[in-house]
């Protein structure tokens, strides 16, 4: 992805195209493997916490809401799913399938993040949940179900994060896409944040049963 | 020596491509952001080791003859966050590493130049958070930033340091992917991976610590910075929280990290021992692996930092038995390389007394971490003087001496010019005497039971830390005129030519210093590394 401005496609420190092509690839699934180690912290933490106070956990899940959990997994699935037909757009130098993909994911993207942000965050606030700013909850479990809070704000807050670089690059694909920057030969950048945008996917896989699933109403 | 007629000046290299500071701050050329590296670290030593020399003053006298001890709280943490965090580990990897591992493998640069330099801009701003957290009044957490007193009790400027390590973080992260991404995609033909010198072996092992560890720095940086500025409190006890959880996290990243510092250095060194030995590495294919070997058991031995933190005593028997493990593959390397010298035509040059004296000195760092990994004997000398000798031995006397050994051998290659070997040979004589003479009394004073990072001790212990405090004078001067003789050599030196120790290595068979494009046309490798004795361009 770091040569995609380069007026011919081929960089100069490589070979061929195909060398290029494997670099980028390997290059960004590395960066995916430093990703995995650094939400490796956070669930692991939250798996160690999670056994030691398990009541309070369950308590602190029944208080999140599994509709609009439920909701965001499917439209980032679906986000998903309109990316790699972007890249796919992207192989073949389809540009209009390639721009309707990418406006489509960024669209599902955007949608993922308000309804995080206006519905379950603002909700969560109000309810005052938010540990260091309004937390109130009270309970035979209020410290064990505000360290939930503490883990539920900064996972998805990492993740949500991680949701607006992707927009970020997303939309600096959508400029050269428009430019009509892409095509058989070379798609490394439409591919490689394709990688990283399930990569952001797969996170919340995760995250949806560990936070909103777990405490025992499936 | 026919090259030498066609002098630096009159050629067109990487050095004066271009001038001017744009062309500086703008490269994407591996060559030129290893200098960048270098330059930038150099800054970042002097600073750390101005701390050091405060603090070395201060304990000449049992009450402390200098500063206040709150002052001396800032001074130990900011030695050491500037001296791990942006010394040690951004050091062989960042500098010698970016120059030479599109070199030694026939490439024309590392696979992503641009995000190379965005490295170095990245390190480059951690750097100046770290250094504005010095400015505006200090840090005094130590550089292990540990919880609670990180995140409730200390007023300091914890969270722009903290802020800066995380930042610098990234830093090496990419530096470690570039460099696997580089080895696995670009070497040249016929380079294969048992043709590859055992420098690359080193890099490769160290950047899998730097991209698998890193990021659990980061995180777990991230949530002390969470921690303070909204009491969210993970490793709050009040809340429910660990500290001991942080310590986990922490050392999860920050022993893999010594390997960091370590590994590039042993791979120097396998460079080292066989260019002035004339020789054939012994085993190569054991050298190579136990960097491997290394850079794997290093992930599995963190709680041996925590045998007395409340970790439970079966953990703690696991973490000892493995730590004693991961000495097997670095005694091997020591083996090794002593094994290459029986035999070999030695010559004593500048580098080779660097490499000499990190066999000694790390052997001592590592003998005396089996000392701190037996449970009982790390009960009595826990938190002391004697694991901070032990980590100066592997530190300094092991990474620093692999780094300067380093700098001397590819200096040529770097700037293509000769410095005076005789000063050269002399500084690392001095820094061998200062080095022993700071850091073996701290392995005594550990023993009688003087604990690390106190301003004060009891009047009995004044004479080994006056010898420590001595040492260190000399330890300074020792690094002072390298630094002398290096800045004068650019200007005055004789011209190096492109082979100056007669070394094997693709970077050897180019010009000094390098065209920008590093060879006219690809290498093609024929033979095996380090092929001393073999004839010229022979097939191994």
């Amino acid at each position: 992805m770091a040569d995609s401005h380069a007026s011919t496609p081929l960089a100069h420190q490589f070979e061929d195209l195909e060398q290029q092509h494997e670099a980028a690839s390997l290059g960004m699934w590395i960066f995916l493997a430093t990703e995995v180690m650094f939400f490796g912290g956070l669930f692991a933490g939250y798996t160690i916490y999670r056994n030691l106070y398990m009541p309070g956990f369950d308590v602190g899940s029944h208080l999140l809401n599994v509709t609009i959990g439920a909701v965001n997994t499917a439209v980032l699935i679906c986000s998903s799913l309109t990316m790699a037909l972007g890249v796919r757009a992207a192989q073949l130098g389809k540009r209009h399938a390639l721009l309707t993909f990418l406006i489509l994911t960024m669209a599902l993207g955007l949608a993922f993040i308000l309804i995080k942000l206006a519905l379950e965050w603002r909700h969560d606030y109000l309810e005052g949940f938010a540990p260091g700013l309004n937390f109130t909850f009270a309970g035979p479990n209020a410290k064990s179900v505000e360290l939930f809070f503490c883990f539920y704000f900064a996972m998805t807050g990492v993740h949500a994060l991680h949701m607006v670089v992707g927009m970020g690059v997303l939309s600096v694909l959508l400029v050269l896409a428009w430019k009509g920057h892409f095509g058989p030969e070379r798609y490394n950048a439409v591919e490689t944040a394709g990688l990283y945008w399930h990569f952001v996917d797969i996170v919340w896989i995760f995250l949806f049963p560990l936070l909103y699933l777990i405490g025992g109403r499936y | 020596m026919a090259t030498a007629a066609v002098g630096p000046e009159t050629r067109v290299h990487y050095l004066n491509v271009d001038y001017g500071i744009k062309s500086w701050l703008l490269t994407t050329d591996h060559k030129r952001i290893a200098v960048l590296y270098l330059v930038s670290i150099t800054l970042f030593f002097f600073v750390g080791g101005a701390a050091a020399a405060l603090m070395r003053l201060n304990l000449i006298e049992p009450n402390g003859a200098l500063v206040e001890p709150a002052t001396y709280n800032k001074l130990f943490s900011i030695h050491g966050i500037i001296m791990v965090f942006f010394f040690m580990i951004p050091s062989i990897p960042a500098v010698l590493g970016n120059f030479l591992v599109p070199m030694m493998i026939g490439a024309r640069d590392l696979a992503f130049p641009r995000l190379n330099l965005l490295s170095w801009y990245i390190f480059m701003a951690g750097g100046a958070l770290c250094m504005y957290a010095v400015i505006a009044g200090g840090v005094d957490t130590g550089w292990t930033f540990y919880t609670p007193l990180s995140t409730t009790y200390l007023n300091s400027n914890v969270m722009s340091a903290a802020l800066g390590v995380f930042v610098a973080g990234f830093s090496s992260i990419l530096t470690g992917l570039n460099f696997v991404v580089t080895i696995h995609k670009m070497r040249a033909p016929g380079m294969t991976w048992f043709r590859m010198p055992l420098f690359l072996w080193a890099m490769y092992a160290t950047s899998i610590i730097q991209i698998l560890g890193t990021p659990v720095l980061a995180i777990t940086l991230a949530l002390v910075g969470l921690e303070r500025l909204f009491h969210v409190g993970i490793f709050d006890p009040a809340v429910g929280g660990d500290p001991i959880l942080f310590q986990h996290l922490f050392w999860f990243y920050s022993h893999p990290a010594v390997y960091i510092m370590i590994l590039p250095s042993m791979g120097v060194i396998s460079e080292l021992v066989t260019c002035f030995a004339k020789k054939r590495i012994f085993g190569y294919s054991f050298v190579a692996f136990s960097s491997v070997a290394i850079a794997a058991i290093s992930f599995l031995v963190w709680g041996h930092h925590m045998f007395v933190s409340g970790q439970s005593i079966y953990a703690g028997i696991i973490f000892s038995a493995l730590s004693f493990a991961v000495a097997i593959p670095s005694a091997i390397k020591v083996f090794n390389w002593t094994a290459t010298l029986y035999k070999g035509s030695i010559s004593y040059q500048a580098p080779m007394l660097y490499a000499l004296g990190f066999i000694g000195l790390f052997t001592m760092g590592g003998l005396t971490g089996l000392f701190l990994a037996t449970l009982a004997v790390d009960t009595h000398v826990h938190d002391t003087y004697f694991v901070v000798g032990h980590f100066h031995y592997i530190m300094v006397g092991g990474a620093v001496m692999g780094y300067l050994g380093g700098i001397h051998y590819w200096w040529p290659k770097i700037t293509g010019r000769l410095y005076p070997d005789g000063w050269a040979r002399l500084a690392a004589a001095i820094i061998f005497i200062g080095f022993n003479l700071t850091f073996f009394p701290q392995y005594m004073l550990g023993y009688l039971g003087m604990p690390r990072r106190y301003a004060v001790y009891p009047p009995e212990f004044q004479v080994l830390n006056v010898m420590s405090s001595a040492g260190a004078s000399i330890l300074g001067v020792g690094y002072l005129i390298p630094l002398v003789y290096m800045l004068w050599s650019l200007r005055y030196g004789p011209v190096a030519g492109p082979n100056p120790w007669g070394a094997k290595g693709l970077e050897w068979l180019t010009p000094s210093p390098p065209p920008t494009e590093n060879f006219e046309k690809t290498p093609v490798v024929t033979e095996e590394a380090y092929a001393y004795g073999a004839k010229e361009g022979a097939v191994g």
